[in-house]
């Protein structure tokens, strides 16, 4: 019989993914959570103990990124996010890291996307329309921008000046590259850079955003949620340092 | 709904009996009803979602988990083959039907103190609830503990039998609450330590006890940990719907209000109440050690990141919904028990007719190490004119420890 | 094999805002009710814990508590000339998921519409003539502003909205919008603390003759108990408003409003992670046995009811209807069958302007904080010397800073490198932007129906959105952008920039979830799918509820009507449908 009666506190089943911020060997694939159906009657239900947090990024191994790719991948936000006198470069950041890992979860399997076929040609409204998922756009794009690079230049991109490799990205970003294998450059290039700005935006725990070096380059206070003492004071700068989903220094004795 | 129980039970008990009942069996089963609102059968033998008191509900004791059993009258698998006296043994002594001894999670040492009156028409009462097969092992407890023999030894040490004794000196208002609170309330149960036998510290009545992971606070008229800045009003409404200016009712006290308080007559409350306040504050009123003022700093920055959303950058909450930590005697008991477990795995508030919120405290174990809650809670309890005793990080594990086995 | 239920007396599917609402009224009435939900079960302290509900990647760009594709999407084209394609990912709109459906993450403005929003065709067709609207197929509602006026402020004295009423019984209000319909008592709330942003906005407008009044707000501005006796508490201006869950109780939503109250009721159950499959009808398909769902494990149950209530999400109630063949799916070329007609949409267009020596902290914000100005709504001026219909609000609501989505940057300036990086971090902060959220009038050639190619995991055919900005609707957008810079120009910063909308509504950018229409509701059962207490023309014992009600869309949020006439059904429903079950509550 699929159904029990109707009873009172029914357990949820949830994966119950405690985010330890010192230890050390973490997954960092993020499982899709299956909910199984049920039958709530009688009370509010409630567990304790039951939260659903994100799954923090540990840096370590590259998990989806061969080490070429990688070094690429870092070479390119490194020049979409300069090192310069307002905050590291994308790099540094953390942003290949990011991008590492959002490839091997849901984001890179499009697995929440409708993929059924057919797959037609569509109109710039309908969106993307493409069979290939971002984890395989990048596994093809990357080797396109390299086969491409070698093939002009005789050095692949992170054997470039930087002066080069942003010409090249900026001839990406307009469609004005022919990648091999009919890549079309400028949805690539729009998809690196769209993750790039995740990965440098984004909080902390993802594997970017490095020491939220970017929420303190821009002044945005990260994960707070309580803004009452400051609604009024138009026009007056907000004086706490950012906090992410781990924390902040602070709360461990340490300045920022 | 009650009413609506009562009618049904009536009907129960002629078919079951035959005879026409006259009004006093009548009456004498909705005062037995009362009794068990006043004792709170349901809150350990009605498992939740469960037959009413079928038993089945596991309660974790300090000497292993005890099942209280199905109660109904049950030939087989309940009570059905009790007698009367059988009950009243039971409720007087600890010795129930075929001198089977109970432990003291039954609370007879309690309901010791309830008149033969109240007694008699509980046992009324429990004749009229519908009959549910449900088998209960009831002995769980390791060796030695399963052997109920030595209940004997024990009640000799521990117990005093006996009905309560009015003080003529008080008030009938009074004498009500003092029944109340030390018979069929069974306030103690939670509320006064226990020894290492498992007994009421009587000396220390009400001061706070530790009991399924929960520190049941202390209820004397102490101003910091107890109901001393609380007024008679105060307690009143907390009582009857889980709420007041003070606090929340969440953990073992939402159910026991749920079942119990929220549903006894307001003259009964406030007899609690008056009988409540008029105890003096006890353990002692010592000023504990001021915190470590690098504490304080960490704290204070953990606080803003993850409490002051809900409970105030002023510890001042949000009535109904977010208990006030300024003042709270939750916050200001010596044992953080409470604390930390309300911090690691959150909380579900009350749900009563007059506070239907059923708020919850969220689970924060999963973002803040041991560290950061004892600091935090150090923060608390120290601040807003709250001065309690500072929480370490062992204390914090104790707690994540049980509640993750 | 299809396991057949016990019966219950109503069957309701989805649990968002209307489910709930229908849900506790029913259960009050002494009904056995069952609500069954496709998402999963949502609770604030686990899905939106203060830890991690201010996730931008994850709620935001991720979209964690919304409809997913690969569970349902639609097919998408802008006229019948295009072969429609599925919308892959959502983008343009954001269905909502799960318990509490978008009523969780919605950024909360609640509206009224206007006597003269009801009676859209009546009004125009005599101000303006028959002429200025022979392209559109505009309806009236067949309800009046003052027949609403009862249930808006049901709704709104439910959900604790928070803002001051421009209109009390006849007498105008001082701060409030002068362009609302008259109501019986103030919001039950006072509005919320103002930013800077729209500060700045309200004294400009005012400046310029216009009358900015605050934007009415399910965010609440203080701690409050509504008539269920559920409190909410006060907002904390955030900043992850829409999109997100509130974790500290105080966005209206079924949540924080119903759910409390609503789940202790032994004569309710909801089940979730389960999935309605069609509504199933008797062989003359002329009432309703019960409804067909699968769980998670894929086993398909057969739920009998005597009573359907569709409370799906607009979208999701049409497609059902026409899964289930309740009605006639509509064709525009014959113009025959009702279910699928008068789609309509939002018509939008954004302004910023930019500054050099203002701090707005745009992260201190709320899904509802802000400024409206309503002088270019509906038909609140005159368009006797224009050459189009309807009109905008035009809303100065800043609800975030979240850095992925909200970076303003001059036009012009490259989208990586350095000078990317300095002028983000000069315009984060400093960059002040408003909208103008207009009106969508229907056409003959915007509708729904059943996609003839796609198919969702089920095999059921998805729904096909054929749907563009009627010219009339440009021709207003345009109007209100050139609105729109006069205010930029006396806001007096050192550039702006004032989007102007074309034809060709593209499925990809954000633009609103407020999809109208499909099911609308009428006096005429030709021109509309259900009557005005949303019963079906067609299946007496189906109610329809929500925005798919709409005949069009006013220049205002959706959820304020949709809220009303969620409650106007459950009056119907209560005090006239279950003395005579079974039967139509107006004779067509």
């Amino acid at each position: 019989m699929g159904h029990q009666k109707p009873v009172r506190h029914q357990k949820p089943v949830r994966m119950n993914r405690r985010l330890f911020l010192s230890s050390v060997a973490l997954f960092s694939i993020s499982a899709p959570i299956v909910s199984l159906a049920r039958t709530f009657s009688g009370a509010l239900p409630w567990e304790p103990m039951s939260s659903n947090p994100p799954t923090q990024v540990v840096p370590g191994a590259w998990q989806f990124f061969t080490p070429q790719e990688a070094a690429l991948v870092e070479a390119i936000v490194d020049r979409l996010i300069p090192h310069d006198d307002l905050s590291v470069g994308g790099k540094e950041a953390g942003c290949a890291v990011y991008i590492d890992r959002q490839l091997t979860g849901d984001f890179g399997t499009s697995s929440r996307l409708y993929t059924q076929g057919p797959f037609l040609p569509g109109l710039p409204t309908q969106g993307y329309q493409g069979e290939a998922n971002p984890a395989q756009r990048y596994r093809s794009g990357l080797a396109a921008i390299d086969a491409f690079l070698k093939q002009r230049d005789g050095k692949t991109f992170v054997e470039l000046k930087p002066e080069d490799q942003d010409a090249f990205l900026t001839a990406m970003e307009t469609g004005k590259v022919e990648l091999p294998n009919g890549f079309k450059s400028a949805e690539f290039f729009a998809l690196l850079l769209q993750n790039a700005m995740e990965g440098f935006f984004a909080d902390p725990v993802y594997g970017g955003n490095k020491d939220m070096v970017s929420w303190r380059m821009l002044g945005f206070p990260g994960a707070r949620y309580d803004y009452r003492d400051h609604v009024s004071k138009h026009n007056e700068p907000y004086p706490l340092p950012p906090v992410s989903i781990m924390g902040r220094p602070e709360w461990r004795g340490k300045g920022a | 709904m009650r009413a609506l129980r009562i009618t049904l039970a009536f009907c129960a008990l002629t078919l079951a009996l035959g005879p026409a009942l006259g009004a006093d069996q009548a009456d004498q089963i909705i005062r037995g009803g009362d009794q068990a609102v006043l004792g709170d059968c349901a809150g350990c033998h009605t498992q939740p979602g469960g037959r009413p008191l079928a038993g089945g509900l596991q309660l974790e004791t300090p000497f292993g988990a005890l099942i209280p059993p199905n109660i109904t009258p049950d030939r087989d698998t309940g009570i059905g083959n009790w007698s009367e006296a059988d009950f009243r043994s039971m409720m007087r002594t600890g010795i129930g039907h075929e001198g089977v001894r109970l432990y003291p999670a039954m609370p007879y040492p309690a309901y010791t103190r309830m008149t033969d009156q109240d007694i008699s028409d509980l046992w009324a009462y429990l004749t009229t609830v519908e009959p549910v097969s449900n088998k209960v092992e009831a002995n769980q407890l390791p060796f030695p503990f399963n052997i109920r023999l030595s209940m004997a030894g024990w009640n000799m040490l521990n117990f005093s039998e006996g009905a309560f004794t009015p003080d003529a000196s008080k008030s009938a208002q009074w004498n009500r609450g003092a029944y109340i609170v030390q018979g069929p309330g069974h306030c103690g149960t939670c509320h006064t330590p226990k020894s290492i036998l498992g007994a009421d510290k009587d000396s220390q009545f009400l001061q706070g006890a530790s009991l399924q992971g929960w520190f049941a606070p202390d209820i004397t008229g102490n101003a910091q940990s107890g109901l001393g800045k609380w007024s008679q009003d105060d307690l009143v409404k907390y009582l009857r719907t889980g709420v007041n200016a003070h606090s929340i009712a969440s953990g073992p006290m939402a159910e026991a209000v749920e079942n119990s308080t929220s549903k006894m007559t307001d003259a009964d409350l406030t007899a609690i109440a008056v009988y409540l306040k008029s105890l003096g504050p006890g353990g002692d009123n010592a000023q504990p050690a001021k915190p470590d003022q690098a504490r304080m700093v960490t704290g204070e920055a953990i606080y803003r990141d993850n409490c002051s959303a809900c409970h105030g950058g002023d510890g001042a909450g949000a009535g109904a919904l977010f208990p006030a930590l300024t003042g709270n005697a939750i916050v200001a008991q010596g044992n953080p028990e409470t604390l930390a477990r309300l911090v690691l795995a959150g909380s579900q508030a009350v749900h009563t007719d007059h506070a239907p919120t059923t708020p919850s405290m969220p689970s924060l174990a999963w973002r803040l190490q041991d560290q950061e809650i004892a600091d935090v809670l150090t923060y608390v309890r120290n601040s807003w004119g709250n001065a309690a005793p500072a929480v370490s990080s062992g204390d914090i594990a104790a707690v994540r420890k049980e509640l993750t086995q | 094999m299809t396991r057949i239920l016990p019966r219950k007396d109503v069957v309701i599917v989805g649990l968002g805002w209307t489910g709930a609402i229908l849900a506790n009224e029913l259960t009050d009435q002494g009904l056995d009710v069952l609500a069954i939900e496709r998402g999963p079960w949502r609770d604030t302290a686990t899905d939106f814990n203060i830890g991690y509900a201010q996730d931008e990647l994850r709620y935001s760009v991720r979209r964690d508590l919304f409809l997913q594709p690969v569970v349902e999407t639609m097919t998408m084209r802008n006229d019948p000339s295009q072969k429609a394609l599925p919308m892959r990912d959502f983008g343009s709109f954001l269905p909502g998921n799960g318990v509490g459906g978008a009523g969780v993450h919605w950024n909360g403005h609640t509206w009224r519409f206007w006597d003269s929003d009801f009676k859209t065709k009546t009004n125009l067709a005599s101000r303006y003539g028959a002429a200025r609207i022979a392209d559109l197929q505009v309806e009236d509602w067949g309800v009046t502003g003052a027949e609403m006026e009862p249930y808006y402020d049901q709704f709104e004295y439910l959900a604790g909205i928070s803002g001051k009423a421009g209109n009390i019984k006849g007498q105008l209000q001082q701060g409030g919008n002068p362009f609302e319909d008259a109501r019986a008592r103030d919001y039950p709330n006072p509005p919320m603390e103002m930013t800077y942003a729209p500060a700045m906005f309200a004294e400009a407008g005012r400046s310029m003759g216009l009358h900015p009044f605050p934007t009415p707000s399910a965010n609440m501005s203080r701690s409050y108990t509504n008539p269920l006796g559920i409190t909410l508490g006060q907002c904390t201006f955030c900043g992850f408003c829409e999109r997100f869950g509130c974790a500290n109780y105080s966005k209206s939503s079924a949540q924080t409003t119903i759910l409390p109250v609503l789940m202790r009721k032994a004569n309710f159950e909801v089940r979730t992670n389960s999935e309605v499959l069609h509504v199933d009808l008797h062989a003359d398909g002329k009432s309703a046995r019960g409804v067909t769902y699968v769980d998670s494990s894929g086993e398909e149950y057969f739920q009998p009811a005597d009573l359907v209530l569709l409370c799906a999400y607009g979208l999701h109630n049409v497609r059902l209807m026409m899964l289930s063949r309740i009605g006639r799916i509509y064709d525009p070329n014959t113009g025959e069958g009702t279910v699928g007609r008068n789609y309509c949409y939002q018509t939008n267009a954004g302004t910023q302007v930019f500054f050099d020596d203002k701090n707005f902290n745009p992260f201190i914000a709320a899904g509802a904080l802000g400024q409206t100005i309503d002088d270019y709504n509906g038909d609140a001026f005159d368009h006797g010397p224009l050459d189009f219909v309807g009109g905008s609000g035009i809303n100065c609501i800043p609800t975030n800073g979240r850095p992925i989505g909200t970076r303003p940057t001059l036009p012009g300036t490259p989208k990586w490198g350095s000078a990317w990086k300095k002028a983000t971090v000069q315009g984060y902060k400093s960059t002040l932007s408003f909208s103008a959220q207009g009106s969508s009038y229907a056409t003959r050639n915007n509708y729904l129906d059943l996609d003839p190619t796609y198919k969702d995991r089920f095999g059921r055919p998805l729904m096909r959105m054929t749907f563009d900005f009627p010219d009339n609707d440009i021709r207003m957008s345009n109007y209100l952008s050139d609105r729109m810079e006069d205010i930029a120009k006396a806001l007096g910063g050192k550039q702006y920039s004032v989007a102007r909308l074309k034809k060709g509504w593209n499925s990809v950018p954000y633009q609103s979830t407020h999809n109208t229409g499909g099911a609308i509701m009428g006096t005429d059962p030709k021109r509309s799918a259900v009557n005005t207490f949303l019963q079906s023309w067609d299946v007496p014992n189906i109610f329809v509820i929500g925005a798919s009600a709409f005949p069009q869309n006013a220049g205002k949020n959706p959820t304020g009507t949709v809220g009303a006439l969620a409650f106007r059904a459950a009056d119907a429903i209560r005090n006239h449908y279950l003395r005579n079950p079974g039967a139509p509550l107006v004779q067509a």
